[in-house]
């Protein structure tokens, strides 16, 4: 449901439409066989076609093709089996050859869709415009000299993929939902890294505001928004102020703006005084792209489980809830833990352990998933000795403090500290006759009516038993005893 | 110099050099004496006789031991439109100024695995623009020839390809590489009397070429006759997977294809080439071509290629609009000429200003217009589509034709300063060789007589796409019938 901002007029909608820049996961550039590494050394990573040298030639690299496809497989979206390159001139010291390739008229990928997840539960789907290939600009460095501004062209040729999203969100929070799912899903295809601080993800926002049920207002676009929280904080900001500026009886103005962080505002960008116009037509240099249809199926019969397919699953099949099978699925990594630990054991039990004490853990050491001291083997051998009886779900949490401190296997830990539980009903009964004997004042307290007071007699025989009785045998023994 | 070894053949001198009548340094040393000698014709913009002779001693060293390759020790002169690595490449730019590219076009790359011997970069019109060489940065190239009567005037050699031309028609190099956009190998062909091919576009890798108009540029061979164009383009063609629009097929054996035989060749002579106000010079050569590919068996066919009158204006819009955006990269950033400014915007506006010479301007002031928002589609779209339309009279005129006849140009030379003030007239030169650009399709330029004042006029033979072959065997039978035995004054 459309969440409205109360205005001093009224409410207003807030529409938005997103443009990502994904940066493609590919060893070599869009055109050019050079490196794609991140931090390289300035201009270390340039052939002579990246630099827009005389003669040189674009060739199209194959394998950022066949991300694009695998990527709009994904999105749900339509494969076109004849796109276009075109070049898009402007003058820009860091753009070498003029002219930046992309896709015009006829993108690679067409509509498609994403579904959105939101904190209450409830999901909504995202129209997908378009996604087309082009190349990425090289970077200017305005610091490193008093007057002069250098150009680094590693970036320069580097395959992106630019996804265009209908104007169909419709708050700072779906923007964020929409934005992490599609980082999702370009992680599950392993077609983006989606690492926003490096910008090998980077997010335009167009934005304008209207009353419910009216036409579209005048929109602005926000430029290189490099977090998701930026993302939503730059969304918000700007639908209050235009909702201010035409409650205010001004009007908006159509203008690309810039999104300071440290402010929390959005700016507007100075305005050149000549309007772009970009003069796109097709690439002389390249050929129509044209895919093979048997090609397209093969990538298609390849295709991963994506979020979406992964959490109905794993609410249908695991018996998980919504918000946790998207908090399992958010990371492909993060499910396949999950699942090697749910495999033959009690995935509600896993999906806590997994959601909780891991993540806990992860958080605080600053790894992810990937890097954890604790395998998925090890905590399912944890959950196994909560689950045999050997040690209870509250020893089980020291135990795997202690791995994920020492990496050590759960079942070396129990034995080394003498933490398996005792189930042995002689034993746990003499310790609670001893606790019962000791404390014959709030036995009878009790026994008047204080029932909270049952807690305190369990802490009591834990204590006693060093915290390995089982627990379950511990109350059942109290309540017979103390029920006189 | 009639006699000499500059004056032999591209066959020739290989056949020379085989038989050891002289070396490669022998033949390299006459070519680099001949060099000097037409200086000052200013057909040269870079020569490199130390890094000839190099080569020619390798040559002489393969020579001796049996090892020679297609175009051992033979010398040649480069377009200075080809990138040659370490070797400052002008495109005949200011903007280029010191520009030595640290890579070699595959073109050049071909003649030097093949073991020719590079004497220089040849004079051109700036970034390949113009029909006369004198758009330059470094001034006109002078036609070796001179009219009849003894006036001193001077003529313009044809272009964009006029050092190459001037220069193989006035025995200073064996054969030379030219490009072709709208006419740029065979008009200057025509003007200076010699052979001038234009393959089918995407059979020249266009990698390391100073790119024009992408979709046009085409390199090709200047040669003083058919057999040696069929030599060099044998070398200069194939697959090159660094261009996307290099046409993957094996390249033929073009001089396997002179067959001197043309019997039941059908031959197209379309009716809409006869211009208004072509002088009769040109149509009595048109005649004559017409009966000696009859009198050799051929049939001649007439044929209509109605879109013909659209194929200029549809060209001086595709050619310019690709230009503006292939010479954006001339903006003083990473090579080549940069002019200081205040702002970025101010650097740019200077170099270019400083850079590019008048026509440049005019063609990147077109081609940026023609793709402007609100004129796209009335000019760039629009001259798509007929060119869409041009290369589909060409395909039905195939249908009926196996290669087709036309003058090469609508006149002979000009004297130099001559239309200077009429690009319009200029841009006219083209309106036999553009339909054929347009079309990508191969067309050659035989030298077949010359004009009343003693200038060379040329005939021209267009093929099937790919179909170089009939090409040449058609182009060396109306090379015999003409007999063209004329030479440069120089």
């Amino acid at each position: 449901m459309a969440s409205l901002i109360e205005g001093r007029t009224g409410s207003w909608e807030v529409v938005i439409g997103l443009e990502v820049h994904a940066q493609v996961v590919s060893k070599a550039k869009l055109f050019s066989g050079a490196a794609t590494d991140f931090g390289g050394e300035p201009n270390a990573q340039v052939s002579p076609v990246d630099a827009g040298f005389p003669g040189m030639l674009p060739v199209l690299n194959r394998f950022c093709v066949e991300q694009a496809v695998k990527t709009g497989l994904g999105l749900g979206a339509q494969v076109n089996l004849t796109s276009v390159f075109d070049r898009k001139n402007y003058f820009y010291a860091d753009l070498p050859n003029g002219y930046q390739i992309s896709q015009f008229s006829q993108p690679i990928v067409g509509k498609g869709t994403v579904r959105i997840d939101l904190a209450d539960g409830s999901s909504r789907e995202i129209g997908i415009t378009r996604l087309h290939l082009e190349t990425d600009a090289g970077k200017s460095l305005h610091d490193q000299h008093p007057s002069l501004s250098y150009i680094d062209l590693n970036r320069a040729g580097v395959a992106l993929m630019e996804i265009v999203s209908e104007p169909d969100l419709r708050s700072g929070e779906e923007a964020g939902a929409y934005l992490r799912k599609l980082r999702s899903i370009l992680r599950y295809l392993g077609t983006c890294d989606g690492n926003m601080e490096e910008g090998s993800l980077r997010c335009d926002a167009n934005v304008s505001v209207r009353r419910p049920g009216e036409g579209l207002g005048t929109r602005c676009e926000i430029k290189n928004v490099n977090s998701v929280k930026f993302a939503m904080q730059a969304i918000e900001y700007e639908a209050r102020r235009q909702i201010e500026v035409i409650e205010d009886g001004g009007t908006i103005r159509q203008e690309t703006r810039l999104f300071d962080s440290g402010r929390g505002v959005t700016r507007a960008m100075r305005t050149k005084e000549e309007a772009h116009d970009y003069r796109y037509f097709p690439d002389p240099d390249l050929l129509p792209l044209t895919l093979d249809p048997a090609w397209v199926d093969r990538i298609r019969t390849a295709m991963p489980e994506l979020p979406d397919a992964k959490k109905a699953r794993f609410i249908e099949v695991y018996g998980l809830g919504a918000i946790e099978a998207d908090i399992l699925v958010a990371e492909r990594e993060v499910a396949h833990y999950f699942e090697a630990v749910a495999e033959g054991r009690d995935k509600r039990l896993a999906g806590n352990w997994v959601t909780g004490e891991l993540f806990a853990m992860l958080n605080r050491q600053g790894l992810d998933v990937t890097r954890s001291p604790v395998s998925p083997d090890a905590l399912g051998e944890l959950l196994d000795r909560i689950a045999d009886g050997t040690i209870s779900g509250k020893i089980a949490k020291d135990v795997f403090a202690e791995m994920a401190e020492t990496g050590a296997r759960p079942d070396a830990i129990i034995a080394a500290k003498g933490l398996r539980q005792v189930s042995d009903i002689g034993a746990i009964e003499q310790a609670v006759d001893a606790v019962i004997a000791a404390n014959a004042d709030k036995v009878a307290e009790y026994r008047s009516g204080k029932d909270k007071l049952f807690g305190f007699f369990v802490g009591q025989v834990m204590k006693a038993t060093q915290g390995k009785a089982n627990p379950g045998v511990v109350n059942e023994l109290l309540k017979a005893k103390l029920a006189g | 110099m009639s006699g000499g070894l500059t004056d032999l053949t591209l066959a020739a001198a290989r056949q020379g050099l085989k038989r050891r009548e002289f070396s490669a340094v022998e033949l390299t040393e006459a070519h680099i004496s001949a060099v000097e000698r037409v200086r000052p014709l200013n057909a040269f913009v870079t020569e490199t006789p130390e890094s000839a002779l190099a080569a020619a001693r390798e040559s002489d060293a393969r020579l001796a031991r049996g090892e020679a390759r297609p175009l051992e020790g033979l010398p040649i002169a480069i377009k200075d439109l080809f990138c040659t690595e370490g070797i400052r490449t002008t495109a005949g730019s200011r903007i280029l100024d010191g520009f030595k590219p640290p890579y070699e076009s595959t073109v050049t790359a071909n003649l030097w695995a093949a073991g020719a011997v590079g004497l220089g970069k040849l004079n051109m019109d700036e970034f390949a623009m113009g029909s006369s060489n004198i758009t330059s940065h470094f001034g006109p190239v002078v036609s070796p020839w001179q009219a009849k009567g003894g006036s001193n005037r001077q003529f313009v050699p044809g272009g964009s390809s006029g050092g190459s031309a001037a220069v193989v028609s006035a025995r200073v190099a064996l054969a030379a590489t030219g490009t072709d956009t709208g006419g740029s190998i065979r008009q200057p062909a025509s003007f200076c009397g010699i052979v001038g091919f234009k393959p089918t576009y995407g059979r020249c890798s266009r990698w390391g070429i100073v790119a024009f108009a992408s979709s046009l540029d085409q390199a090709g061979p200047m040669t003083r006759n058919v057999a040696d164009a069929a030599a060099m383009l044998g070398v200069m063609a194939g697959h090159d997977p660094k261009d996307s629009t290099s046409a993957p097929l094996p390249v033929p054996d073009f001089e396997a294809a002179l067959t001197g035989d043309v019997r039941g060749l059908r031959v197209g002579i379309p009716r809409e080439y006869r211009v208004d106000n072509m002088p009769p010079e040109i149509d009595r050569l048109w005649e004559l071509g017409i009966e000696w590919l009859r009198d050799a068996g051929a049939e001649p066919v007439e044929i209509s290629l109605p879109l013909t009158r659209y194929a200029l204006p549809t060209y001086y819009i595709i050619a310019p609009a690709e230009a503006s955006a292939n010479l954006a990269r001339y903006d003083g950033v990473r090579f080549g000429l940069r002019v200081p400014g205040a702002t970025l915007d101010e650097m740019y506006e200077n170099t270019r200003a400083a850079g590019f010479g008048a026509e440049v301007k005019r063609r990147v002031l077109i081609g940026t217009y023609v793709l402007s928002a609100g004129y796209y589609d009335a000019y760039y779209i629009k001259a798509q589509r007929v060119r869409t339309l041009i290369a589909r009279d060409f395909d039905r005129a195939f249908e009926r034709v196996d290669v087709i006849l036309t003058p090469t140009t609508p006149s002979a030379a000009f004297a130099i300063g001559e239309k200077l003030d009429d690009p319009l007239a200029m841009y006219l030169n083209d309106v036999f060789t553009v339909p054929a650009s347009l079309a990508g399709l191969p067309a050659i330029s035989v030298p077949a007589g010359l004009s009343e004042d003693g200038l060379p006029l040329g005939l021209h033979l267009i093929g099937r796409a790919f179909d170089e072959e009939t090409v040449l065997r058609a182009a060396g039978v109306l090379e015999t019938a003409a007999a063209f035995t004329a030479r440069p004054s120089l």
